[in-house]
């Protein structure tokens, strides 16, 4: 079984913010940028059924920069065998390569590579759509199983135990098919040194949107980008009278 | 042209994240109409007619629509996608799963998660685990959106009296299927709809240190919420978890307890009216958000409270 895993080069997710004083963005300059978590976790998921003897070969597909060939390398070093990245300096956080556009390029990876299953984050921590693995599926009229927190192998089908609003959901997907992420699925491991050093020498294709046949242009125009109000914080009371009285009397909320 | 929510609901009850879904509908304005997917949804779809302003229910009632399967679930979108504007879910994660699938069928670049309308065309939405609002204007034909609960006031559940037709059902997929569900069974208020939040945090220490977030709870009538580190280390189920990645709650009181506040908590919960903090560090960043803070143990400060209530 083949497993394609795109990832993303995104913010890291320690990395305090800053909106540009233009209102045309967040300033990336000189921010440390990380694979987005959701996506080490679909990471670790392939290893793992690679290490179970379920999968045999995982590939790791990136849209982004020239820098974005970093993520693919941490990748290869905890166990992918091999990495596309579609260059391309057109920004993937807001304003730029919107998640219809990745899943159109990643629709035709598939149609190349043809893997058995995609495992994907559920969101970057950038835009937060939480769209491309359920337009990918679309595209490729495939079954989806999104906000996985347990993914099973069974025979022709895939069965993924979602986290959802109630609760937890299981649902069984004819594979082809595509799982997306969610926190608890399990947790990533560190790259060992010595597989950094392998990693470097695993094959990586460079490639193009336009190799594609794809349109990159966005549909939404980014008209601006400001700071949330800010809240008025930092109130103390001494004790749990004095929290009962201001919540009885003053905030008028009890 | 007119709006399509769509409604969130389990058959039985129509939920009310469908009534602040209408509100964002209304500020864009024009005809609204709800349409009710679902399996033997007919109680859901008599009140989604009742709802105040909404002018006509589209009720697509089929068995292999009993689970919201994206893959069954979208197609019957599509078939009645042309002749609306704009297509509006509630952020739940039944839309979240869903919506974006019809966009790519229609060829639209979904909005995810509105917070505002600015016009027909242009909604805020928060980025960066809401540290930075993007406002964005859509080219698409018809616009295809989730409207997030807090940011918009719910419509009167009561006082409309829509036709109720039936829309054409495209059968199941063959592409996936409902194996079971582990649904919370909780006799609090829904956390997305509660007027007061009590959440716990990592230094609650275990499921049994919850206990006395649930007695603060029971007191106030309040739904019980927690950080991802709680729900990471199996104090509370998935659907507790309150932040970027969880559920986003803006309750008249929310009250913190053993929670640092990390940004992605944050997200989730900062347009909360009044926010209380309780936690031992009185340098943690949740205190900066906090209208009242109180710096202490909370094994101590949380029965206190509670009694004192």
């Amino acid at each position: 079984m083949k497993i394609l895993v795109p990832v993303k080069r995104a913010i890291d997710y320690s990395v305090k913010i800053r909106v540009k004083a233009d209102g045309t963005g967040v300033d990336l300059n000189n921010v440390k940028m990380s694979m987005n978590p959701f996506d080490e976790i679909a990471v670790e998921e392939a290893v793992r059924l690679k290490e179970k003897g379920k999968a045999t070969e995982i590939v790791v597909v990136s849209i982004g920069p020239a820098k974005a060939q970093d993520i693919i390398r941490t990748a290869m070093a905890v166990g992918a065998d091999r990495g596309i990245l579609v260059q391309t300096d057109v920004p993937t956080d807001i304003g730029g390569v919107e998640p219809l556009a990745v899943a159109k390029i990643l629709k035709a990876i598939v149609e190349a590579e043809k893997p058995d299953l995609i495992i994907m984050g559920k969101q970057s921590i950038d835009d937060d759509s939480n769209q491309t693995g359920q337009m990918l599926a679309a595209l490729l009229g495939w079954a989806q199983g999104t906000f996985a927190s347990k993914v099973e192998l069974d025979g022709g089908h895939v069965k993924v135990t979602r986290e959802v609003d109630g609760g937890l959901e299981t649902v069984s997907l004819k594979t082809p098919a595509i799982v997306t992420t969610d926190l608890r699925l399990n947790e990533p491991r560190y790259a060992a040194l010595p597989n950094i050093m392998k990693a470097k020498s695993k094959p990586l294709e460079t490639k193009t949107p336009e190799d594609y046949g794809v349109s990159i242009a966005p549909r939404l125009t980014v008209v601006k980008v400001a700071e949330p109000p800010k809240r008025k914080g930092g109130g103390k009371v001494a004790s749990v009278d004095e929290l009962i009285d201001k919540l009885k009397n003053e905030a008028k909320v009890l | 042209m007119a709006i399509l929510v769509l409604a969130e609901h389990d058959n039985k009850d129509l939920k009310p994240a469908t009534l602040n879904a209408v509100g964002a509908a209304m500020k864009i304005g024009g005809d609204v109409h709800v349409m009710v997917i679902g399996a033997n949804c007919s109680g859901v779809a008599a009140a989604a007619a009742k709802i105040a302003g909404v002018s006509k229910v589209l009720k697509a009632d089929d068995a292999s629509l009993a689970h919201g399967l994206a893959e069954n679930a979208a197609p019957v979108i599509m078939g009645v996608a042309a002749h609306y504007s704009h297509i509006i879910g509630p952020a739940t994660t039944t839309w979240k799963n869903i919506l974006p699938r019809v966009a790519a069928l229609l060829d639209v670049q979904q909005i995810s998660d509105i917070i505002g309308v600015q016009d027909a065309d242009t909604f805020d939405r928060p980025v960066y685990a809401g540290n930075a609002i993007a406002t964005v204007k859509s080219s698409d034909k018809i616009k295809i959106i989730t409207a997030r609960g807090t940011a918009f006031d719910a419509v009167a559940a009561e006082g409309g009296s829509a036709a109720v037709e039936e829309a054409s059902v495209k059968g199941d997929s063959g592409l996936s299927s409902f194996v079971s569900a582990e649904v919370s069974k909780s006799d609090r208020p829904e956390l997305t709809a509660a007027k007061i939040v009590v959440s716990g945090g990592r230094a609650l220490g275990s499921a049994e240190g919850f206990k006395i977030i649930e007695a603060l709870a029971d007191k106030l009538g309040a739904a019980i919420g927690a950080s991802r580190a709680a729900v990471d280390a199996g104090y509370v189920p998935n659907d507790y978890q309150v932040g970027q990645t969880g559920k986003n709650v803006a309750p008249q009181l929310y009250i913190a307890i053993g929670i640092s506040g990390a940004i992605q908590h944050l997200a989730g919960m900062k347009d909360s009216k009044v926010i209380v903090a309780i936690n031992k560090d009185a340098e943690a960043p949740i205190f900066g958000i906090a209208d009242y803070g109180l710096v202490g143990d909370l094994f101590q400060i949380v029965p206190e409270l509670t009694s004192k209530l």
